[in-house]
């Protein structure tokens, strides 16, 4: 067994400044290493176009037989995009993986010795993240749309890209399963243990929702539209409910929940002993 | 170089460091010892700002820690060793930390020769025992080969040829000219690997001292005696001005004088002595009798700890 010391390289006294492209270089390493990452892209891929594909076809085969509520508001885009639904909950908890497992291996102890510029390492994270989801998001939702309209067009009832909406539409899925990640980032930031902040992000994004409609009529609209799911709605909707938000109020309600989540996050990683 | 001024940390109403003081040379090993649950851990957490302190400071080379722009090459440091992601590989997760400090890819695989580690590299950390996580742990701190190396308890699940190499590591590091600050609740292992000590408990200074000085002042002289007549035996002891403390199997530990001494008194008496013996106070006694008030956990016998 080696008992020596010596080194290859001698580093000792020269001194270097790191730059977030260290960092960010150090994350993306991070994201890629653990099978985790490639198991959430992969359950999302799967149920973002594989349930959108299996709701369509199941529209499809009973096309004639639909009730006319069905036939009144039919939006080929939004219906298409239907495994959104069911694929952000597989981003969400990758995003609150992404931080809670620093703290439940007590790595997170080596990352802050590594970079104890907290707020750099977060930023990192969220950078990293952010890149590598919106990619995933576009391709699953491009593959969920293509092939749900490829089932509409044998009824000719397909939407197309070049439709009014419907490209901005596609991307604004896409966009919107990042911002989930992100939230789930920030809420795992805050709680630093994954089983409590899955139950969280997946109340926030399921259970709330369904809570929200057992309140008065009157409490419901102004509080619903509001809320994660209901603002992502907003933006891959083409057809617009009378009460939901527009496309651009929908990201922007998005982007409040993702900030606010992740600025909790940001002041209690800096304040907070690690 | 590690200085701390009065570093103080209250969690809640424990003060787990109590206003400690010391400077860690370059050069030598520094044992930091002290009793399970002294402080040892939370004060290596200050010096790497892991955790903020309540009072007081401490600096690495002259600087806080997180002043350092590149702190892996200023210091490497091991406190947990199961504390890595157990679905990364031993290289990804050195790799990730070199990435993160701008060191060479290179130098992976230098650290995992180093410390023995190159055939497993390609392996996932959760099914490393805990001597391959140790050996991990201390090549992810020599990944920048930083002048300033910090081990909490690192002979923790070594078997003896492990523990036989790190000792002789850490005084190669240290015969290098780095500064190595290793803690341990084991006097004994102190002893072998250290030339200075700090020794804390229940977060507060006990000493500061060569580890020769502690155990020349800590050893006492003991000579143990057996004898049929006790009785008289101890009217003598108690005469003469002797400390006797009676052993669990009959026997007397006589402090003070030398096995000479109490030879020629019980031969002036006609006292039959079966037993004569000196016995040295080891090296774990000694750090308990200066640790003993300060130990935490205290086990009272059969049934629960109150």
């Amino acid at each position: 067994m080696n008992t020596t010391v010596a080194s290859g390289a001698n580093y000792t006294g020269i001194s270097t400044k790191t730059s977030i492209f260290d960092v960010l270089r150090s994350e993306l390493t991070k994201l890629r290493t653990v099978r985790s990452t490639y198991w959430s892209f992969l359950v999302t891929l799967v149920l973002v176009a594989g349930l959108s594909i299996l709701i369509a076809s199941a529209v499809v085969s009973r096309w004639d037989q639909r009730p006319p509520r069905e036939r009144i508001g039919f939006d080929p885009t939004a219906l298409g995009l239907a495994g959104v639904f069911l694929g952000q909950l597989a981003i969400g908890v990758l995003g609150v993986l992404v931080i809670t497992s620093e703290y439940s291996t007590g790595s997170i102890r080596v990352s802050l010795a590594a970079v104890p510029q907290r707020l750099r390492m977060l930023f990192a994270k969220v950078g990293v993240f952010s890149l590598v989801t919106v990619v995933v998001g576009v391709v699953s939702c491009f593959a969920a749309f293509l092939g749900s309209q490829a089932l509409f067009a044998t009824k000719n009832a397909a939407a197309h890209l070049g439709d009014p909406g419907v490209t901005r539409a596609v991307l604004g899925a896409a966009v919107y399963l990042t911002l989930v990640g992100l939230l789930g980032l920030g809420i795992g930031g805050i709680l630093r243990r994954t089983p409590a902040a899955i139950s969280i992000l997946v109340g926030l994004l399921l259970v709330v929702p369904i809570l929200v409609g057992f309140l008065p009529q009157s409490w419901q609209a102004p509080i619903a539209r509001y809320l994660p799911s209901a603002a992502g709605q907003s933006m891959f909707a083409v057809q617009h409910a009378s009460d939901a938000l527009s496309p651009g109020k929908g990201l922007l309600v998005m982007l409040i929940w993702v900030v606010v989540s992740l600025g909790g996050a940001a002041v209690l990683l800096v304040r907070r002993d690690a | 170089m590690i200085e701390a001024v009065g570093l103080t940390k209250r969690f809640g109403s424990t003060l787990a460091v109590d206003h400690l003081d010391f400077t860690v040379q370059p050069g030598i090993v520094t044992g930091f010892l002290g009793p399970n649950g002294a402080g040892k851990s939370t004060t290596m957490r200050l010096i790497l700002g892991l955790d903020r302190p309540t009072a007081g400071r401490v600096t690495v080379n002259g600087r806080p820690y997180a002043k350092h722009g590149a702190p892996l090459r200023e210091v490497g440091a091991l406190l947990d060793a199961k504390a890595v992601h157990p679905g990364r590989t031993a290289a990804a997760h050195l790799f990730v930390l070199a990435q993160s400090n701008g060191i060479p890819a290179g130098r992976v695989d230098e650290v995992l020769a180093l410390v023995g580690l190159t055939e497993v590299a390609k392996r996932r950390v959760g099914g490393f025992s805990l001597g391959m996580s140790q050996r991990l742990g201390i090549a992810a701190a020599m990944l920048g080969d930083p002048g300033v190396l910090m081990f909490d308890e690192p002979v923790n699940g070594l078997d003896p040829e492990g523990i036989l190499w790190i000792r002789n590591f850490l005084r190669n590091l240290a015969a290098e000219g780095r500064t190595v600050f290793v803690s341990s609740h084991l006097m004994s292992e102190m002893a072998l690997t250290a030339e200075h000590l700090i020794v804390i408990g229940r977060g507060r200074m006990i000493a500061d001292t060569s580890v020769t000085d502690f155990v020349g002042r800590a050893s006492q002289q003991l000579v143990r005696v057996r004898s049929p007549r006790m009785a008289e035996f101890s009217a003598l002891a108690t005469e003469s001005g002797w400390t006797i403390t009676p052993t669990s199997d009959g026997a007397l530990e006589v402090a003070g004088p030398s096995a000479a001494q109490i030879g020629d008194a019980v031969a002036a008496r006609g006292i039959a002595v079966h037993e004569l013996t000196e016995v040295q106070a080891s090296l774990e006694e000694a750090f308990m009798e200066l640790t003993g008030d300060s130990v935490e956990f205290h086990a009272t016998g059969v049934g629960m700890a109150s």
